[in-house]
């Protein structure tokens, strides 16, 4: 087969850390080259997997059936109580309905829906060809949500109108209208939100349990095992803090806007990062010596119990290469900062929405050598991952065929995990599935490994 | 409580580029390419990655505000550009979205203005175009409409031949290897289309295959229409949307149509009609798996008969699947499909003489939900059909038999045979296993024979 060539015009979105490189200028924060078989979804992706885990709302997908069939139970988000969000609802658009406008069906769906299952809120998503045939579904969820009581929320989503980054934009403005419509009676001052955690199995709840251990008060999580009622009240934390890149990020900074919340910025994996996320809240509560003494206390009983355990995986994979290609950015820095605690070298750190600081940030944290690369594709991921002879690839499902086409073990770290990766025990567990994939006796056959060329 | 019915509460179909995707993905060297937003192709391909456990490349025109202001014509063209430098395809199938459908771009006016603009010097793919609005019909419409376009844009006409084509509707990859053995053994010549037996159930690489090898070879399929029959599996699928009726139309091919052939009666009409064109008898291998699936039957008789069962998928294997059902005893209480082609009753009534003497319900544009308050009615024994009805199976704890696509939750599902004797046999065996696994589990008593 022939070499694999960089497409031009995707030529600027990929760097390679070399001695003499210090001009470091990679394009990015722009849609994805046509024909270019992207590993993006879209605006409408966004603001779905934002929304999604609010478990006792109603998710209605307005437009033809397949945005709503592709991202019907999608996500590993678990719920402790109502599982509303795991049915799939849309309003099924057919011809006559693009012809003559989808508002009726829209109306006629959501009462319906609203009588039936009872949710606390309602979002519209607005699907490509909404806004094409220009139904006004800011009017109709006005109306509806008047006549029944509850908040009933447009999302404008359309497909076509931004990246993936514009879908969490649409998301947090929907939350937002919710935001302040509760009463924030019984909230103490050591209290927090949990932004841009969306309990994939379980992991909010990992988050939540470090954090009540260390005496602080959990108002709400956005949107892991989220509740509309938890929502409406979250102005009444004291402090917010986001994690996952950027997608709540617009919430925390508009609740700081309106309500003068500040937020941080955290992330719970690897122990690196998941200890800095307490000592972070720990620091700002500063004048409760308590909570820095409880996150200690916290943080050295995991780190304890987990450390002896980690040791046994990171002699096993003690200099085995991993490729990382992930939807956000800041995801890959403490997946560095993880797999440097298990010895592992990165050797291609990418993105699907990263922006310039998030790669000059990556660029920094990486070897000499690392490709850095910013909306990727199957083709080029394949080439970086061959030349550079990665032992692992981190994606999501749609990476997964090509590590284990080439004979490449792999790490989902994406929402169909069902295992936590998150926290400490979560590192457990990330070491584990690398161990896993990376040390099978299967890949002795794989061509790349001396098992027959194909 | 009342129930919604406006809107479509867990689908039980999937949207119409889906199936073109599918059918592409069965031709020689060919990338499919979505003419629409970026989630479209992102959004199938990890639909399909998730059944079939392979590499599924689909390129976009990525839509833009623009795009969807000016027209796509500029996007497409530099997305066909952009594939085929980096795909090197000699096909490229290209499916309309909702998207591009509604701003009405004219695809096939934008692909001659490709064509004719294009450099002299490079290689220009060959490139079919299939009409996939999501706001009509289902994946299936989307499947057939692809066939239908690649026989459209290539076959041609000429002196009749020893050749057969076969058009085996949605089957699984299995399934596709054993019709094309099952040809081959008949040594008949032939065209299956699609056939992504390999290109989605392939071998491992050394490199990255940007298409993996495998599909129907296009130098048979400008063959098409000198061949001396077309078969196609499918009574739903009307005849100006047929590949098969177009071959017929254009070129006299005749075709035969037949249900999908399951269950021991459709493949051996089946198995009869390639004896005739063929002439020659049936091998007999395909003797000896007709005779074990008759002895199996009888071995397993009493597991099945007289459990009721919902089948539901394509509304072509929810015929074909209640056909054998019938044949082994089950009573398929509901035979549903959120496909509505409007042809389904008309034909399980033909297939199933006594479909209304035992009170066989048949609904066609339905939803899990829909099928969900029919199973708490009928309180059927079994579920048969796709992963997605394991919602339903467990808060109901039916238990259930994956067929068809998608399996999601389950391993090789593409790797699963439907059709034929051995796919029937495959399929009965299952059957009756779920059923005395059923029967084990919730037996007081651990019986270790069954």
């Amino acid at each position: 087969m022939d070499k694999i060539e960089i497409l031009e015009g995707r030529k600027k979105q990929v760097f390679e850390k070399t001695k003499d490189t210090d001009a470091f200028d990679i394009k990015c924060e722009t849609t994805s080259l046509s024909g270019s078989v992207s590993q993006r979804a879209c605006v409408f992706c966004g603001s779905r997997v934002v929304l999604y885990p609010v478990a006792d709302a109603l998710h209605v997908v307005h437009g033809p059936i397949g945005c709503a069939a592709y991202t019907w139970d999608i996500r590993g988000a678990v719920s402790s109580g109502p599982e509303l969000h795991r049915l799939s609802f849309s309003t099924d658009l057919q011809e006559m309905d693009v012809i003559y406008g989808g508002e009726k069906k829209l109306k006629a769906s959501l009462g319906e829906l609203i009588d039936q299952y009872k949710p606390k809120a309602a979002f519209i998503y607005s699907t490509c060809i909404i806004g094409l045939i220009g139904d006004d579904i800011d009017a109709v969820c006005k109306k509806i949500s008047a006549e029944k009581g509850i908040p009933v929320l447009p999302v404008h989503s359309e497909g076509f109108k931004g990246t993936k980054k514009d879908g969490y934009k649409a998301a947090c403005d929907a939350l937002m209208k919710i935001v302040g419509t509760g009463s924030t009676e019984g909230i103490g001052k050591y209290s927090i939100n949990i932004l841009g955690e969306f309990n994939l199995a379980g992991e909010a709840w990992i988050i939540k349990d470090y954090y009540e251990q260390m005496g602080i008060e959990v108002v709400s999580t956005m949107t892991g095992d989220g509740r509309v009622d938890d929502i409406r009240r979250s102005h009444g934390a004291s402090l917010n803090i986001v994690q996952c890149s950027g997608s709540m990020v617009r919430l925390a900074k508009m609740m700081e806007e309106k309500y003068g919340i500040p937020y941080l910025r955290v992330s719970y994996f690897g122990i690196e990062d998941m200890s800095k996320a307490l000592y972070d809240v720990a620091a700002h509560f500063g004048d409760n010596p308590a909570i820095l003494e409880a996150a200690k206390k916290v943080v050295s009983r995991e780190v304890g119990e987990l450390y002896p355990q980690l040791l046994e995986f990171r002699k096993a994979l003690s200099g085995k290469k991993a490729a990382i290609y992930v939807g956000g950015a800041f995801k890959a820095f403490s997946l560095i900062k993880a797999l440097a605690s298990i010895d592992m070298d990165v050797v291609l750190a990418g993105s699907q929405t990263g922006n310039k600081d998030d790669y000059a940030g990556l660029k920094d944290m990486c070897d000499e050598g690392t490709i850095i690369v910013d909306d990727s594709n199957p083709v080029e991921l394949s080439k970086f991952i061959l030349e550079k002879e990665a032992d692992l690839l981190i994606g999501g499902v749609k990476e997964r065929p090509i590590a284990y086409k080439l004979g490449v073990g792999f790490c989902d770290h994406n929402h169909e995990r069902k295992i936590p990766l998150a926290g400490f025990v979560g590192m457990l567990n990330f070491a584990k599935e690398v161990y896993q994939s990376v040390m099978s006796p299967v890949w002795q056959f794989a061509p790349r490994k001396g098992g027959g060329q194909l | 409580m009342k129930t919604a019915k406006t809107a479509t509460q867990n689908a039980c179909k999937l949207c119409n580029p889906l199936g073109a995707c599918l059918a592409f993905k069965g031709i020689e060297k060919c990338v499919p390419f979505l003419h629409g937003s970026q989630g479209c192709a992102t959004y199938i391909r990890r639909y399909l990655i998730s059944h079939f456990k392979e590499p599924v490349d689909i390129a976009s025109s990525n839509f833009n505000e623009d795009t969807a202001v000016f027209g796509g014509s500029h996007n497409l063209k530099l997305g066909l550009q952009n594939i085929t430098k980096q795909y090197k395809p000699e096909v490229i199938g290209i499916a309309t979205t909702c998207l591009s459908e509604t701003i009405g771009d004219d695809v096939d006016m934008i692909l001659r203005e490709y064509t004719e603009n294009a450099d002299p010097n490079q290689p220009i793919p060959l490139m079919i175009h299939a009409s996939t609005p999501s706001y009509q019909g289902s994946h299936i419409d989307g499947f057939h409409a692809a066939l239908r376009a690649t026989v459209e844009k290539l076959a041609e006409g000429g002196p009749k031949q020893n050749l057969l084509n076969l058009f085996p509707n949605m089957v699984s990859p299995a399934d596709l290897r054993y019709l094309k053995e099952i040809l081959e053994n008949f040594s008949l010549p032939s065209v299956i289309l699609p056939d992504y037996s390999e290109t989605l159930d392939g071998g491992p690489w050394g490199e990255y295959h940007r298409i993996p090898k495998g599909g129907t070879p296009l130098n048979t399929i400008l063959k098409c229409g000198t061949a001396a029959a077309s078969i196609e599996f499918t009574s739903i699928l009307a005849e100006d949307k047929s590949p098969a009726g177009y071959l017929e139309e254009k070129f006299g091919v005749p075709h035969y149509r037949f249900c999908l052939p399951i269950g021991i009666g459709q493949s051996d009409k089946f198995f009869e009609l390639l004896e005739r064109l063929s002439e020659k008898p049936m091998p007999e291998r395909y003797e000896d798996e007709r005779r074990r699936l008759v002895d199996a039957y009888a071995d397993g008789h009493k597991y099945v008969f007289g459990k009721k069962a919902i089948v539901y998928g394509e509304e072509d294997l929810v015929i074909a699947l209640t056909v054998f059902l019938r044949e082994i005893g089950i009573t398929p209480v509901l035979c549903v499909s959120g496909g509505k082609s409007g042809f389904l009753k008309k034909r399980l009534a033909e297939l199933v003489p006594d479909l209304d003497n035992l009170g066989i319900q048949v609904r066609d544009g339905a939803d899990f939900v829909d099928i969900e308050e029919e199973a708490k009615k009928h309180k059927p024994d079994l579920l048969i059909g796709n992963s997605k009805g394991f919602t339903m199976s467990r808060k109901n704890r039916i238990p259930m038999i994956r067929v068809g696509f998608p399996i999601h939750d389950r391993f090789g599902g593409q790797r699963l045979h439907h059709i034929g004797y051995r796919g029937t046999q495959e399929l009965f065996d299952r059957i009756v296993n779920t059923v005395i696994e059923h029967r084990q589990n919730s037996s007081p008593i651990g019986y270790t024979y069954m």
